[in-house]
């Protein structure tokens, strides 16, 4: 089968052999437990505990802010120590809630409802959403009014992001080799959300063991295929992976939905598989912990809220002094100046580099080579843009489709120069969006 | 929390190419010329080349020290050196060649900026410039015992040209430009190695053949065509000239509309105008013409029709 992609984008050095082949490892929190209110992209969650509360594991701590929001739960028992601003990968302060862990782990007693398979769509998502569930590959968009569209019978494809595009993430990975029933059985829940839709499993192909045991599984579910991707950078961008498998078009202002298509990350569907099929709320996720300075390196089943730094250290901590501490993929991810932050729903990865890249690029003035247009998932022209956002000429920068810039970091990547193209892009961006708003 | 680590905004990888990487690159592949160039012409082509590396260099370097803003490490201006040595005689008088290197580098390149700023090749304004300033010395392609024209000089004339002669490059004219295989050698090293593409190269000398083709009154002679393609620095200009990354469009289509552009222009300049070349002129006025090209060839953002709606300002 050919195998499906996009135009443009890059082939970086992808440090999955790291991690790849060890099974996934639980740990267990040491220190009190962080749950930041805002983890999702929306309204913050709001407070239903107070300080000196005694809370199991899987019990509600912050209720929905709004619509577009999600619940936040307790993944241990044990008292609320305090509500209070507490830094988080960022470096932002966000109020959140500190639970003191009791090491009982006693929670609220998890059952899936009794004949899961005729529940309603109402009831599937009402479960999906006090699970708290959110995009976990790192937007964090709430799952529940992702999969409640304008028109869901103009759904036509649920994809499942399993492209794991970023270098040194394997989580994703090893989720699909250890437990990829969860994964079909998960999507064919979302599925039952919309009557019109196929299931549709899009995997790179540098990951051909998930793709031969995802066939075989799905080989008796008609809505289901499985898809081959090219193996190359961000193939598992929302635009660029829609485009690989269905052939349509989205574009920043528009939303997948509106060519019919929803996609979802691996994660995300198992927690919809968790929540549904066996009532177990969104309270833990896969981490990797990775890079070539860290001891060794894993992917580790953790509690949502432990600290980054208990993590490291049950990786056996640094091997070498690290330059470089990046939460989540180094294309995408979060640059941190601590370790003494929670992880959060969203938290894909915590790498540790030797050497950072960055502090050693020296920008340097752009020779016009084009290698960032060749590889802009987007198709615009990230020098000129970075140049209009530079001289803060607003009018070229929205004419020439700044906007559209998805953020992947491609064109710094690949500049002869070390320009900071990304960089320089993505402030004008934010600050056009925050115009917007007003 | 005692220790604070580096951050930055993403990415947080780099890739290891690098501008004076890619300078290198551009000095390895015009190599086989340069050699093939000393080898047929003798010391002095050594002492041209000297002469205009150093110029350009020094150049750059008085300049930095008066900036106080040192570039010389970023080795654009030997490349300039080079390519402008390879596109003189060997017999130019040293102190022109110097002038020639000095011109290329203050007044084409740095007065408008430094490199990416300039808007014109600075090898090929050069040339250009002492092209008029000294049209006897420039058109002297006299060396050791060989005295006649040009090959494409004797071409333009009706007379026979040795072909084999011409491919390998036994031949008259500048330093780098007579031997067609030391040339496409080179080439072959700039796209194995990604630094350029196809695209205007191939738009160009397309373009050309099939405008001598039509108007060049042989038709498609092979023999003929042959003789166009590896006469009179056509090679040299399409793949190390007009590639120039500073002085081509940026986008795609653009660069097969400049390629189109300058095999038309070279096709005319050869054909009709007074001398047998034009590839520098052609690639001079194609430079000149990138920020409108670029404009008439803006792309459309992913997910747009074509011209499609933008954002409300």
């Amino acid at each position: 089968m050919a195998k499906l992609t996009f135009v443009g984008g890059i082939h970086p050095f992808d440090g999955k052999s790291l991690t790849k082949k060890k099974r996934i490892k639980d740990i267990l929190p040491t220190g009190d437990l962080v749950y930041p209110l805002s983890q999702h992209i929306g309204a913050p969650a709001k407070a239903v505990v107070k300080k000196g509360d005694h809370v199991l594991a899987g019990q509600m701590l912050a209720e929905s802010g709004g619509f577009v929001s999600a619940p936040i739960l307790s993944s241990v028992s044990g008292t609320v120590k305090a509500i209070e601003p507490r830094r988080v990968v960022t470096g932002d302060l966000v109020m959140s809630i500190v639970v003191e862990n009791d090491g009982k782990y006693e929670d609220v007693g998890f059952a899936p409802k009794a004949n899961v398979d005729k529940l309603s769509k109402q009831e599937i998502l009402d479960l999906i959403r006090d699970a708290g569930i959110v995009g976990m590959g790192g937007a964090g968009f709430p799952t529940h009014v992702k999969l409640s569209p304008k028109n869901p019978d103009g759904i036509h494809y649920v994809i499942a992001n399993c492209a794991e595009c970023e270098p040194y993430l394997t989580s994703d990975y090893r989720r699909m080799v250890e437990e990829p029933m969860k994964l079909v059985e998960g999507l064919k829940i979302i599925l039952r959300l919309f009557d019109n839709a196929k299931g549709i499993i899009a995997v790179e192909d540098n990951k051909s063991d998930c793709i031969e045991t995802l066939t075989k599984l799905t080989k008796d579910e008609p809505y289901i295929s499985v898809k081959t991707l090219k193996t190359k950078y961000p193939q598992g961008g929302e635009r660029q992976l829609i485009y690989a498998v269905t052939g349509r078009k989205v574009n920043a202002s528009m939303l997948p939905a509106d060519v019919g298509c929803i996609v979802n990350n691996v994660d995300t569907i198992v927690a919809v598989y968790h929540a549904v099929a066996e009532g177990r709320p969104l309270i833990e996720r896969i981490v990797t912990v990775t890079g070539d300075a860290v001891k060794s390196p894993r992917n580790f089943r953790v509690k949502i809220g432990t600290s980054y730094q208990d993590i490291l250290e049950q990786a056996g901590g640094f091997g070498v002094t690290p330059e470089k501490i990046i939460c989540g993929g180094p294309m995408m991810g979060f640059g941190m100046f601590q370790l003494d932050v929670p992880t959060t729903k969203t938290s894909t990865a915590l790498l540790a580099f030797q050497r950072d890249d960055v502090s050693r690029a020296k920008p340097t003035a752009c020779i016009n080579c084009g290698r960032c247009v060749e590889v802009c998932p987007g198709r615009v022209v990230p020098s000129k843009l970075a140049d209009y956002a530079e001289h803060f000429d607003e009018e070229a920068f929205l004419e020439n489709y700044g906007m559209e810039c998805c953020e992947c970091g491609c064109c710094s990547y690949v500049c002869p120069a070390k320009r900071p193209l990304t960089q320089e892009i993505k402030s004008m961006r934010k600050l056009q969006l925050a115009k917007r708003k007003k | 929390m005692s220790e604070l680590f580096q951050i930055s905004s993403n990415p947080h990888i780099r890739s290891r190419v690098t501008t004076s990487g890619i300078m290198m690159g551009v000095l390895l592949a015009l190599m086989p010329a340069t050699g093939f160039g000393i080898y047929h012409f003798g010391p002095r082509a050594v002492l041209v080349i000297i002469v205009t590396v150093a110029s350009c260099e020094l150049t750059e370097l008085l300049f930095g020290l008066l900036r106080k803003k040192m570039t010389i490490g970023d080795l654009s201006a030997a490349v300039t050196g080079l390519l402008l040595a390879l596109n003189l005689p060997v017999s130019i008088p040293l102190w022109m060649a110097a002038l020639g290197g000095v011109f290329a580098i203050l007044i084409v390149k740095l007065l408008f900026g430094g490199l990416g700023q300039n808007f014109m090749n600075p090898a090929l304004g050069a040339r250009c410039f002492l092209l008029i300033s000294f049209p006897t010395a420039m058109t002297n392609f006299a060396y050791d015992a060989f005295t006649g024209a040009t090959p494409l000089a004797a071409l333009k004339a009706g007379e026979s040209v040795n072909l084999v002669d011409m491919v390998f490059g036994n031949t008259g004219g500048t330093i780098g430009e007579t031997s067609a295989i030391a040339i496409l050698i080179g080439a072959c090293i700039l796209l194995i190695t990604g630094i350029i593409d196809l695209r205007i190269p191939a738009s160009y000398l397309v373009t050309f053949v099939l405008f001598v083709g039509l108007f060049g009154g042989n038709g498609f002679d092979p023999a003929y065509l042959t003789a166009q393609l590896s006469g009179g620095g056509l090679l040299l200009g399409a793949f190390f000239m007009a590639t120039d990354y500073v002085t081509r469009p940026i986008t795609g289509r653009g660069q097969y509309v400049y390629g189109i552009f300058l095999g038309l222009m070279t096709g005319i300049f050869r054909l009709f105008g007074p001398g047998a070349e034009g590839v520098s002129y052609a690639i001079i006025l194609g430079n000149l013409l990138v920020p409108l090209i670029e404009k008439m060839t803006k792309p459309t953002a992913f997910g747009y029709a074509k011209g499609g709606k933008r954002y409300a300002k």
